[in-house]
């Protein structure tokens, strides 16, 4: 397990990082999370060693993570880099050379990846001759080659076309599940919701929500319920403590405790035929936009994100 | 890992360095134009020199000389020169005032055996050919002819510049590519800093010793063509001085080039920050090459380690040194180089991941910069 512990960070005068704890778990993809200039490119730095931290500490299974510990690890950065001039083959190779693969295996590692990542038939081409989606893909194959024992990828799927994303996403939980804790950032909230198992969100250089993405939506439901059916709806006003948000066509959306939605249920039923009755979960946009907007605004943008 | 010594990843780097260049057909092609260009400068120097030193005696033609009938035979039997009878003196003088001859041979007035007239300037070579030249005796005679004693300088200083200024602007140029397409950041999670800018260095001086040895070689090939082997002999020990001069001198201005470029962010603006350490380079050369009739000037430059490179080997060559100075210039320059590299290095880890606006170098040295 990957554990951030009060970790802060400033730029001059603005923190881009204000004691940062979370955790990422083994055998899970974790979710990252925030708006732009929320901190979430300095905290992976941080994980990363490419950036050091003014305060805070960063372990693994509980254990200081030191410099040789770091080598083991994959990072995709945000923004993207690979020599354009180089080979992509011999480029993966290279790194994972880098991160103490010996010459052979990393040459077969780099063949393998590819294949994986449908890029084998554009092994022995130059980086810079592929289509920037292609280019991505060798990206993700960089911060693959050396089999991490951790991965932090920051927007691993943007610019990927919808198959691509599902490549990358088996290849990434093929590594999740073989031990590694995986943690990455996106904006895609759609496709953090369906592809994480934990979520942190970041705003304002402060985590504001961090855990298991369903409890998270528990945490974030208010009790809100939608009824189909029951009748023309108009008595659900007249219910004590429940409160109609939205009604139309026989459909209405209200606000009430359980016992309370329990209640107008048996008087539904009572009413008409129902055809569907459901507490409603907001999704992790809604999430995100709610604790968002719960910070207070920052007096300066961060000038790293 | 404990299999992953730094000097193990930073050879790593270096080989990445090495390889690429060596795949790089600009490299390759000027590498080898200018090897052409030294045999050649060297093959045809040779030879015009040998055609310029035959000319003299004989040369393309021959002179033409009035000779009246007293002095016609004296002029008998020197070859490169024909004489033109002439009735008397007066037609003798009219024959070089109007160029139909170069100089008249006249009978000499008392004392002397003959006498040379001529229009506008003593004509050397019938003068030297009717003197009669005293035996000269040097006590110490000048170890190295005077275009030697030029071209030597000019070669140790053309070497090392062109050697520093290619290789430096190489390192630079990969040394801000890698901070444009970003990949810094992916090196930077499996490398230190530091490792990262001592491989790009390593590597950049491997390709400059080799460059370097390369034009030796090409030099010493020529010299023995052309048959000129007494200048191997001359230019040996301050070859030898040269090389351990030259690699670290290099490593010296390799850092600096490395820590300069790493303060932009883009190719483009790769020019102004190495400019200064081009400019370390160049004001050294032309100090060299044109201050080595100066004993003083000389003695400075060869310890300021700077200049040591091209200065030191060229007094050893001169004979100027004594046997213990380079060695004290070498201790100074590894001093200064191990000096500059560490900053270097300070100023290279802390700006390297910046992108953006150029890093102030004030910035980086602070004692609050950030990392």
């Amino acid at each position: 397990m990957l554990e951030l512990t009060g970790v802060s960070r400033s730029f001059g005068d603005v923190r881009a990082l204000d004691s940062v704890s979370f955790a990422v778990e083994r055998g899970r993809l974790t979710g990252f999370v925030g708006g732009n200039g929320a901190g979430k490119t300095t905290a992976m730095r941080i994980v990363l060693g490419v950036l050091s931290a003014d305060a805070g500490s960063v372990s693994i299974d509980g254990r200081p993570v030191d410099a040789a510990t770091r080598r083991t690890f994959g990072y995709m950065p945000e923004e993207r880099g690979l020599y354009p001039r180089m080979r992509v083959a011999e480029q993966l190779a290279y790194l994972a050379r880098l991160h103490g693969v010996d010459r052979a295996t990393a040459d077969r590692r780099a063949r393998e990846l590819l294949t994986r990542l449908d890029l084998v038939g554009r092994a022995d081409d130059r980086l810079d001759t592929l289509s920037l989606g292609n280019q991505q893909r060798a990206q993700i194959a960089a911060a693959l080659v050396h089999e991490p024992s951790l991965l932090v990828l920051d927007e691993p799927f943007s610019g990927l076309d919808p198959i691509a994303v599902d490549t990358v996403m088996s290849v990434l939980s093929e590594r999740a599940h073989a031990g590694a804790p995986v943690l990455f950032s996106s904006h895609q909230l759609d496709v953090v919701e369906r592809l994480c198992d934990d979520v942190v969100i970041i705003a304002g250089g402060r985590i504001v929500a961090a855990g298991d993405r369903e409890q998270l939506r528990a945490q974030h439901t208010e009790p809100r319920y939608r009824l189909r059916g029951g009748g023309d709806q108009r008595w659900l006003a007249e219910v004590p403590g429940l409160e109609v948000l939205e009604r139309s066509e026989g459909e209405a959306l209200f606000q009430a405790d359980e016992a309370t939605a329990q209640r107008a249920l048996e008087a539904a039923l009572a009413h008409g035929p129902v055809t569907e009755f459901a507490p409603v979960r907001p999704s992790l946009a809604e999430i995100f936009r709610e604790v968002i907007r719960d910070e207070a605004p920052r007096g300066r943008t961060a000038v790293a994100a | 890992m404990s299999t992953q010594n730094p000097g193990r990843l930073a050879l790593l780097v270096a080989e990445r360095e090495i390889t690429t260049q060596l795949r790089s057909r600009a490299f390759i092609v000027s590498t080898a134009i200018m090897l052409v260009g030294i045999l050649a400068g060297i093959v045809i120097g040779s030879a015009v020199s040998r055609h310029s030193e035959s000319s003299p005696a004989g040369g393309s033609g021959t002179e033409r000389v009035a000779v009246v009938p007293a002095t016609a035979g004296d002029l008998q039997g020197l070859p490169g020169f024909v004489a033109v009878p002439v009735a008397d003196e007066a037609a003798a003088r009219a024959a070089v005032q109007d160029g139909t001859v170069k100089a008249a041979l006249l009978p000499g007035a008392a004392g002397a055996t003959v006498r040379i007239v001529a229009l506008d300037s003593a004509p050397a070579t019938l003068v030297a050919v009717l003197t009669r030249a005293p035996a000269v005796e040097l006590i110490s005679p000048a170890a190295v002819s005077d275009t030697l004693r030029y071209l030597v300088p000019f070669g140790f200083g053309i070497v090392f510049l062109i050697v520093v200024m290619v290789f430096g602007q190489t390192i630079a140029q990969n040394t801000v590519i890698e901070k444009q397409t970003r990949v810094v950041e992916v090196l930077l999670s499996a490398v230190p800093a530091r490792v990262l800018m001592a491989g790009k260095v390593a590597g950049g001086s491997v390709l400059a010793l080799g460059q370097a040895a390369a034009m030796a070689l090409v030099t010493l090939l020529a010299l023995k063509i052309t048959g000129q082997n007494h200048v191997i002999s001359l230019v040996g020990a301050p070859v030898g001085w040269f090389v351990v001069f030259f690699v670290v001198g290099f490593v010296l201005f390799a850092a600096m080039f490395a820590a300069a470029a790493s303060l932009v962010s883009r190719v483009e603006d790769t020019g102004p920050v190495v400019l200064p350490v081009t400019v370390l380079g160049l004001i050294p050369f032309y100090l060299v090459i044109f201050g080595t009739g100066s004993a003083v000037l000389m003695r400075v430059l060869s310890y300021v380690p700077f200049s040591a490179v091209m200065a030191m080997p060229v007094r050893v060559f001169l004979g100027d040194a004594a046997w213990w100075e380079p060695p004290v210039s070498l201790l100074l320059l590894v001093a200064t180089a191990a000096g500059v590299v560490m900053l270097a290095a300070m100023v290279y880890e802390r700006s390297v991941l910046r992108t953006g606006a150029r890093v102030r170098l004030g910035d980086v040295l602070g004692r609050r910069a950030a990392a």
